[in-house]
């Protein structure tokens, strides 16, 4: 068989053709998958949102397997919203410092090992850090708990927030796991937008007579802080998300409470725990409950990324 | 992925420290203000290596027991049924964790690439593509429980048991793969000089020829290690295997092969559920597991790591 110039130029046209529609279809299948994951689930969770209407949100009460079901995750929200706050407050500043520590202050030698570092903490696998934080933490931090707990007694507010210690599964041992777990990603973004600034910048701050905090709050931060806010709410979603580690160190007992040293739950952690013994309303109700954590991620998430590809525009026009 | 990055980016000259601390002519106060935020600076660097040498010193400490008594019985074992039996045993979940990752790695590595290609080779900077350069952040922010319950709502579902399997599992985790590999192979591509594109073109190849012979090839380095780095971080995931491989956390004790069929299960798993237990024969096989996955996922990462290290030795 004999082939002519134009057999094959079709041929590899043909081949040509078919690479890029390969590759097209490879990068539908994220457009695709995120479409059909919101499909899905919403579907699957209208059973509890018929039972329930709006009270699902404003419902303190979860008894799926009652008569009639009672179906409302308020308490479960409020337990998501306390512990990842209280891992971006201990985060940030970690973060932060590690972050500017690793590219401002420490020498040359020391960059790669302490980028190492963060990168090994990222590697830890969660449901690690939820095995230590049971068999480990728990129980031995309840005497610092205790501690702060004696010393904050009877002033005002610090007394209703650090309140009464119970066995050390609670929001604030949920909040210290997550804000170890969160730093590697906040340190890790902040690193690369920090490292954007012009090196003009900051020889113009030192010129100036500028010591190096000063070089770094008055050139490197407002060079940064879009990407650096960002960070921060790329972080918040991946807390609010956590599921195995918050789900072994939280307690287990839902409330909504100043206290942050008594046991809590959070949605992850209550979609994990009760999946098991769940029937078929309270499958329903914990995919909805799936549905309302992917939504309040999104949100966050879009924010963050929005922000960050915004403050990374200017800073490529700025360098 | 961004270690990736930090090391392929030339490091900018830093003015000595020595310079800096000897300024002549700086109050007092702004001296103590500086020495005292640089002091907390290297706090929180301090705090973050306690506690992770806290971590792993535990797990080590406590898992080692375990894992080298009767060895090698801890790899060769099926796990004890119950949890109050003294002892070694966790092939099960070593096989359960290779063979789903495994596989996940098969689905998520070439719809990746694909998908970076398309966005660096032939997106660019269209609007198709910058929606879906948008979307993959999304999708890498998507909590891996979510996951979980959307595979279990769209594939294991209608398969009732029959539908939990090693397979269901790799779905859960090639979902969370998927955007980091994208995401890792773009900035690698994105990294491979115009000129070499061009040259090849000039040669008349096509571009599809262009993409497989030379564009892939001269970022594949950097390629294998961002997926390895998903890989390690797919391999000690929890909450999408909770639903998909087995009914409960600990329901399987016996090793399975197959990953399309029959219930599985997966050394994070039997972490999760010993975690759980009071009994010190179980929390034991706890510790052992957690410094398995920890020695399997840092394995991973050490080997992106050197190759992220020789690629930027290479196109240096």
């Amino acid at each position: 068989m004999t082939l002519t110039i134009n057999d094959l130029k079709s041929k590899k046209q043909y081949a040509d053709k078919s690479f890029s529609v390969i590759v097209l279809l490879g990068g539908t299948t994220i457009l695709v998958i995120l479409a059909v994951i919101a499909y899905t689930i919403t579907n699957r969770s209208t059973d509890a949102f018929r039972i329930a209407g709006f009270k699902f949100f404003t419902g303190q009460k979860f008894v799926p397997n009652g008569t009639p079901p009672a179906l409302g995750i308020l308490k479960y929200i409020f337990g998501t919203a306390l512990t990842s706050l209280i891992a971006i407050v201990l985060a940030v500043p970690i973060s932060l410092g590690l972050a500017l520590y690793t590219t401002q202050v420490a020498p040359q030698w020391l960059k790669k090992p302490l980028v190492a570092l963060t990168d090994l903490v990222a590697v830890v696998p969660s449901v690690v850090f939820g095995l230590w934080g049971i068999i480990y933490l728990a129980p031995k931090i309840t005497t610092l708990y205790k501690h702060i707990s004696d010393l904050c007694d009877g002033v005002p507010v610090l007394g209703s927030i650090f309140g009464k210690v119970g066995s050390g599964r609670s929001f604030m041992t949920a909040g210290l796991i997550l804000a170890v777990m969160i730093t590697p990603i906040i340190t890790s973004i902040a690193r690369e937008v920090i490292e954007t600034c012009p090196q003009t910048d900051r020889d113009g701050a030192l010129a100036l007579g500028a010591t190096r905090w000063e070089m770094i709050t008055g050139a490197v931060m407002p060079h940064s802080i879009g990407g650096i806010v960002g960070a921060i709410m790329l972080g918040l979603g991946r807390a609010m998300g956590e599921t195995i580690a918050v789900a072994l160190v939280i307690g287990s007992s839902a409330a909504i409470t100043s206290n942050l040293f008594s046991s809590g739950d959070s949605l992850p952690a209550v979609i994990a725990l009760q999946w098991g013994e769940a029937n078929a309303t309270a499958k329903s109700a914990l995919i909805a409950m799936g549905l309302t954590l992917f939504v309040m991620t999104l949100v966050v998430n879009f924010a963050a990324t929005a922000i960050v590809t915004r403050s990374t525009k200017r800073m490529q026009g700025a360098a | 992925m961004t270690s990736v990055m930090d090391q392929t980016s030339s490091p900018a000259p830093v003015p000595s420290n020595e310079l800096l601390e000897d300024l002549v002519g700086v109050s007092g106060r702004r001296r103590t203000k500086n020495a005292v935020m640089t002091g907390l600076m290297f706090a929180s660097v301090a705090i973050i290596a306690i506690v992770l040498g806290f971590v792993l010193v535990t797990v080590i400490s406590k898992g080692w027991g375990i894992v080298h008594t009767k060895f090698p019985h801890w790899f060769t074992d099926d796990i004890p049924p119950t949890a109050r039996r003294v002892g070694p045993g966790m092939k099960a979940a070593i096989v359960g964790t290779i063979v789903t990752t495994l596989t996940a790695t098969v689905i998520a590595v070439p719809l990746g690439i694909a998908g970076a290609v398309y966005l660096n080779e032939y997106g660019k900077r269209n609007v198709f593509a910058r929606l879906l350069r948008f979307l993959t952040g999304v999708m890498a922010g998507v909590p891996s429980i979510v996951m979980g319950l959307f595979i279990y709502v769209f594939w294991v579902l209608p398969r009732h048991q029959e539908g939990l399997t090693g397979l269901a599992g790799a779905f859960a985790l090639a979902c969370l793969m998927l955007p980091i590999v994208v995401r890792a192979t773009e900035e690698m591509l994105k990294l491979v000089p115009q000129n070499l594109r061009d040259a090849s073109y000039a040669l008349g190849a096509t571009r599809s020829r262009t993409t497989l012979t030379v564009v892939i090839p001269k970022a594949s380095a950097g390629i294998i290690s961002g997926c390895l780095l998903a890989v390690a971080r797919a391999s000690g995931e929890t909450a999408p295997l909770i639903f998909t491989v087995s009914v409960g956390a600990s329901a399987v004790h016996k090793t399975n092969w197959n990953v399309f069929s029959g219930p599985n299960t997966a050394l994070s798993l039997q972490i999760y559920a010993n975690a759980k237990e009071t009994l010190a024969s179980a929390q034991d096989r706890g510790w052992g597991a957690a410094l398995t996955l920890i020695a399997l996922a840092f394995l991973f990462t050490l080997v992106a790591r050197v190759m992220s290290a020789r690629l930027s030795k290479k196109t240096q």
